[in-house]
């Protein structure tokens, strides 16, 4: 019979794994709460005691997506509901007059998203290759100071971004935005990548070298698809930066260009701060990051770290 | 710097073309790649760096654009220094970085410890146990005060449910004694995944053998812990606090949701006050020398650890 000493026994393992899972279920508590508050009324919310599950509506996400107003019972008589949607309003003896704003911040959101993400990861793949594959002069210092731009607290260089927008024409705009996020994800994207890219064997290049590639296309042919693995999940840590970010879009966007974090908080319904449409807008803003997260699993831990610990 | 639109162009050449370009020395593509990044960062930080030094000199009001803009030499750099409001502030980040770190590392570790008993099932734990760490702190943040509302929040419910106090009895975010600690509390939920995935990569990257060896020699559990595990674990521990330190230091988006500040002044951090400076006061010298304040408190102290850090590495 094969024997570890360092295989942990099994009361040991029971005990570790019990202790874990009710972590892991108290920690998950809270997200489960907003994905289920989504679907309550908002008389159900705040119910006391709370209650987990309560009468399934869509209510929340009704009154997120639409603008609303109250309507007099003989209104609602001669103009009867004609969709789900608008049948949910009117049991609250509400009308729908229009969309929300929250649709043109979710896109907002996408659109500065996967163009701050699109152009670090470009950006930032180039300068990993050089870095990994060059002699740079300074290089170490080079790459120091990359990393030291994340250091800096980003309202400490609002002040003069914003008024270096103002001058520029750029504040509230999505180029704008585009452009800082970029900048701001450039730290992490270049330490990343290099960190793909320094494990890719020389020899393939060279073998491609020698075959007659110049060096773009060794860099196209062999390096790229090489490093397509890291490449994928540097863009995606970029993308969950940008789609969190808060605090530069707070200061430097108000109405065109504002993303969905600063937008969220602001839901406030009719008589008081509308849970179940905030829960609503927070699902659909927190679930495509739960799910990249799980994607993500097995490259997090190297992208948490900016590739200083690799598994 | 070559970053004229002919590198431009070069840079992005298709692949097509590219052999018209192959005259092109290592050394020429190298900067071609790295200085738009380096363009870009030069830009967009330390541009506006070099602003915010040059402004925290300076009586300027963004909001005043007319009025005369002198030089004052380093009377802004007096005021923040004197000023009792900011080191009560200092405080208020004090509190918060030390008890979310001590905090974090002490259930990180502990999670991840019990994570590497190799239990069935892990992986999964693992993976949700992180989802809080991924998403929008200020989405987030503004959620958890619906959970801490005294009638009808979740987390007032569940600790009334387990101590038998009144629900109604306490408010996180409304008491001036327990503000400090609700933020502290959601910090420590969100991040503590964070410190507990770096150390479990730390526990992971110990070898098997030496625990074998150890056992050979009938060193005792206890003995293996403290000898063994805790030293090599703790230039991971020590990455992690670098990067929570740093975090939280620069903290705004969850804590401004979640108590704006409040109540009084008990939860106002640095960023948080900063940014009243900058964009509610308008002071914007003030909030200059400020910001320049704090990015050298941020980089000295990071500079020094990263010393300290690198002398662990190397024991």
């Amino acid at each position: 019979m094969s024997f570890s000493v360092t295989e942990p026994s099994k009361p040991q393992k029971w005990f570790a794994g019990t202790l874990v899972v009710v972590y892991a279920i108290i920690t998950i508590l809270p997200l489960i709460w907003i994905i289920s508050t989504s679907f309550k009324s908002q008389n159900d919310a705040i119910a006391y005691p709370p209650e987990l599950v309560s009468e399934f509506t869509l209510e929340g996400y009704v009154n997120l997506f639409s603008t609303q107003t109250r309507a007099s019972a003989e209104d609602l008589e001669a103009n009867p509901p004609e969709t789900w949607y608008e049948e949910i309003a009117a049991d609250r003896g509400m009308v729908i007059v229009g969309p929300s704003r929250f649709g043109e911040r979710f896109l907002n959101s996408v659109i500065i998203g996967f163009g701050s993400t699109f152009l670090s990861v470009f950006l930032g793949t180039l300068a990993a290759y050089a870095f990994s594959r060059y002699k740079i002069p300074l290089k170490d210092d080079l790459l120091f100071f990359i990393l030291s731009t994340r250091m800096m607290p980003p309202i400490a260089v609002a002040i003069p971004i914003f008024l270096m927008f103002r001058g520029l024409g750029l504040s509230d705009t999505h180029a704008g935005m585009i452009l800082l996020y970029t900048a701001v994800n450039l730290s992490l994207s270049v330490w990343l990548l290099k960190g793909f890219i320094d494990e890719i064997p020389l020899e393939y290049e060279e073998a491609a070298l020698i075959d007659g590639y110049t060096r773009f296309q060794a860099f196209y042919k062999v390096v790229l698809p090489q490093a397509a693995t890291g490449i994928a999940s540097t863009a995606i840590f970029c993308l969950i930066f940008a789609w969190n970010e808060y605090a530069f879009a707070v200061l430097l966007t108000s109405g065109n260009a504002q993303t969905a974090p600063p937008f969220i908080p602001t839901i406030i319904g009719v008589g008081g701060q509308d849970w179940p449409a905030v829960a609503a807008g927070a699902t659909i803003f927190l679930v495509p990051v739960m799910v990249f997260t799980i994607l993500l699993r097995k490259h997090l831990l190297r992208g948490i770290t900016f590739g200083a610990v690799r598994k | 710097m070559s970053d004229t639109p002919i590198d431009r162009i070069a840079a992005s050449t298709p692949q097509s073309l590219a052999r018209s370009v192959r005259g092109l020395s290592d050394r020429t593509i190298a900067w071609i790649f790295v200085a738009p990044t380096i363009f870009l960062l030069l830009a967009v930080n330390i541009f506006p760096l070099v602003w915010t030094i040059r402004l925290s000199f300076m009586n300027y009001r963004v909001n005043r654009p007319n009025a005369d803009v002198e030089w004052v030499g380093t009377r802004n750099y007096e005021r923040i220094l004197t000023d009792p409001d900011v080191w009560a502030t200092m405080q208020a980040t004090a509190h918060f970085l030390v008890w979310t770190i001590v905090l974090q590392v002490l259930i990180g570790f502990t999670l991840a410890w019990l994570i590497n008993r190799k239990f069935k099932g892990n992986d999964l734990w693992t993976t949700i146990i992180v989802l809080p760490m991924m998403l929008s702190p200020a989405v987030v943040g503004n959620f958890w005060t619906f959970l801490y509302q005294p009638q009808i929040g979740l987390f007032n419910y569940v600790i009334a449910f387990f101590t038998g106090a009144d629900p109604t009895s306490f408010s996180m975010i409304g008491d001036v004694e327990l503000a400090p600690w609700s933020i502290v509390l959601v910090d420590t939920w969100m991040w503590t995944p964070f410190v507990m995935l770096i150390c479990l990569a730390g526990l992971r990257s110990i070898p098997d053998s030496i625990y074998a060896a150890a056992e050979c020699a009938r060193a005792s559990a206890w003995r293996q812990f403290w000898t063994i595990t805790v030293p090599m674990v703790l230039p991971f521990l020590m990455l992690a606090v670098l990067f929570r330190g740093i975090e939280n230091f620069k903290m705004f988006d969850l804590v401004v949701q979640l108590t704006g500040g409040g109540p009084g002044n008990t939860t106002t951090l640095t960023a948080i006050d900063l940014k009243r400076e900058a964009f509610e006061r308008w002071r914007t010298g003030f909030a200059s020398a400020y910001a320049v304040i704090l990015f050298v408190t941020v980089f000295g102290l990071a500079s020094i650890y990263v010393k300290a850090l690198n002398k662990v590495k190397e024991r």
